[in-house]
């Protein structure tokens, strides 16, 4: 796959091209994990790799930080190669791991310590509390702390040092949606303090909030890349409208009158009736009719019901999402995992 | 301070806030010498044999080697095996490899951390057993440290093979288990050394605690060098210490 050049003259910080790992099953072909996967992130991003769970993310990431051998492809991150020698990027690179791994009965102020320990420049503890909002909670245990508290902990950990490129896997999973949105905020702070921040997650709407770029990984290769706009716009044909009437014998008419046109229209693609949109008043009208097609899509539609007098009480744009654009690209519904009811419910 | 030093400080710290780990490690060896030395009658009467170099000794000057041992054992195969598996199992040792520390250094600094405490547990049951039982101290003290010293390098580096082979802290700690009641009974735990059966000695010789209580017993009394037990001791590091170091996994 070529690389992108991502607008702006920033430098390349991270540069993956070409990696493949796969893993030994015992009695079995090996299982590949990462078939051909490339980017380039460039400094003071927020570069997400999103995709679901077992696309090949965290394998990804491992490599390129250096804790795992790839089976082929080139790393190169801050100019080094991590796979040739580890140690290279340490004193650089802030990882925060998918699992909390600390002792249970140290204490948050005590692991901060011992962690800026590690470096020859570290950022102050105590910022760094304060900045996380921990300070409240620098003598209490590890295990003593709520997922969030952790979460931030370990956030703190993978900062501590410095770094010029934070790697962060996975950090919303088992959060409430509060703690969630805490976070993101949290990582636009960090990001606008100058750190690079790689983003591992499969949560679409968290690569959609706070990435500036993105690859999409399936399969363990790369389906998609670009800013979410460009993903999301790049969708052929992709937009949709909405149109909601106020009682079943318009909404018929339209119905009729819009199949017709989406058959003489090449702007018009499909017209489809869709259930009542969330928040919309259940059960008193039925339903939305939703029509596809071009960027003319909407001037179509106007155009045919004014014409035929037909009045919609509502017509809304629908918002493509990176969901759209996975469910394009692999022609399949995007399944997270298990804590996706947790996604709906933020 | 450097990175090493406030790892040390602070593990330590983290190593003193669990109970029990504290009470079997540091306080357990001291507290049944004493409390048996006492309680058990027989312990205190006097041994009746003329060729010692003391005027008189409570029979429980015999069991102090065997505690001592005890305490290596019990560090070695239920202490440390199960802080390095939770330390894998909890991905401590992964989270390290991504700072400038390496994870190796996690383990050097409790193996310190383990022998500091051997060593406090190891004189705190000594002082005990000469202040309170009255018991004489060692004729040979020097042939009883080389003893000690070798015990400790024997059996870290079992418990460094089962911290190795143990896939979690559970199972490092039934498998210290496994080892650790065989290793008190060669020590003369429940069977003491002087009243063991002559096999049963035999066998003991050639265990790393038994080899240990035998010859801290002899360095004890001021028999002759105990020099069979202490290559037994050596071997047993120079075999097992290679192979944990070799077979330990990081992940």
């Amino acid at each position: 796959m070529a690389h992108h050049e991502a607008p702006g003259g920033a430098p390349v910080v991270v540069d993956v091209a070409h990696l493949r790992k796969s893993y030994p099953v015992q009695g079995a072909a090996p299982r590949t994990a990462v078939a051909d996967v490339s980017f380039q992130v460039r400094r003071g991003e927020i570069f997400g790799i999103l995709g679901p769970n077992g696309a090949g993310k965290t394998t990804t990431v491992e490599c390129l930080a250096g804790l795992r051998p790839a089976d082929g492809g080139t790393v190169r991150v801050l100019g080094h190669d991590p796979q040739a020698d580890p140690g290279s990027i340490r004193e650089h690179v802030g990882v925060q791991l998918q699992e909390a791994a600390l002792h249970d009965n140290i204490t948050v102020a005590e692991a901060l310590d011992v962690f800026a320990s590690f470096y020859a420049d570290p950022a102050d503890p105590a910022e760094l509390l304060d900045l996380l909002d921990l300070t409240a909670h620098r003598t209490q245990r590890f295990r003593k702390l709520s997922g969030g508290q952790k979460q931030r902990l370990s956030i703190a950990l993978a900062l501590v040092g410095k770094p010029q490129v934070a790697i962060l896997d996975e950090l919303t999973t088992g959060l409430d949606p509060s703690a969630r949105r805490a976070t993101w905020d949290l990582i636009e702070r960090v990001r606008a303090s100058g750190v690079t921040i790689l983003l591992v997650t499969h949560f679409m709407d968290e690569a959609e909030r706070l990435c500036d770029r993105l690859v999409v990984i399936d399969g363990g290769i790369v389906v998609a890349e670009g800013t979410p706009a460009e993903l999301t716009d790049g969708l052929g044909g992709g937009r949709a409208v909405r149109l909601r009437f106020a009682g079943d014998d318009a909404r018929r008419v339209a119905f009729r009158l819009l199949t017709e046109l989406a058959e003489r229209d090449d702007d018009v693609a499909g017209v489809t009736l869709a259930p009542a949109a969330a928040g919309g008043v259940a059960g008193a009208h039925g339903g939305e009719i939703e029509v596809t097609g071009t960027r003319k899509v909407l001037f179509a539609v106007v155009r045919e019901l004014a014409a035929a007098d037909v009045v919609p009480d509502d017509v809304r744009t629908v918002q493509r999402s990176l969901e759209d654009v996975f469910v394009q690209v692999t022609g399949r519904r995007y399944r997270a995992d298990e804590t996706e009811d947790q996604e709906v419910a933020a | 301070m450097s990175a090493v030093g406030t790892l040390l400080r602070v593990e330590t710290r983290v190593w003193l806030r669990d109970p029990a780990g504290v009470f079997f490690a540091l306080v357990f060896p001291a507290l049944i010498l004493v409390a048996l030395g006492l309680l058990i009658p027989s312990f205190g009467e006097p041994i009746d044999d003329p060729a010692l170099p003391w005027d008189s000794a409570p029979a429980v000057t015999a069991w102090v080697p065997t505690v001592l041992g005890l305490a290596v054992a019990t560090i070695s195969l239920t202490t440390m095996p199960v802080q390095f598996a939770t330390f894998r199992e909890k991905g401590v040792l992964r989270r390290l490899a991504t700072t400038p520390m390496p994870p190796r250094r996690l383990i050097g600094v409790h193996l310190v951390i383990n022998v500091v405490a051997l060593v406090v547990a190891g004189a705190a049951a000594v002082v005990g057993a000469v202040t309170i039982l009255g018991v004489p101290f060692a004729v040979d003290p020097a042939t009883v440290l080389l003893c000690f010293v070798l015990a400790t390098t024997a059996m870290f580096s079992l418990g460094l093979l089962v911290a190795a082979w143990a896939e979690r802290a559970t199972a490092a700690s039934g498998l210290g288990m496994l080892l650790y009641f065989p290793s008190l009974l060669f020590s003369g735990v429940w069977v003491p050394l002087p009243v063991m059966p002559d096999w049963m000695q035999e066998v003991s010789k050639y265990t790393p605690v038994g080899a240990a209580a035998q010859g801290m017993l002899a360095g004890w009394f001021g028999d002759a060098f105990p020099l069979t037990q202490v290559l037994v001791m050596a071997a047993w590091t120079a075999v097992l210490f290679p192979l944990g170091v070799r077979l330990f996994r990081w992940t």
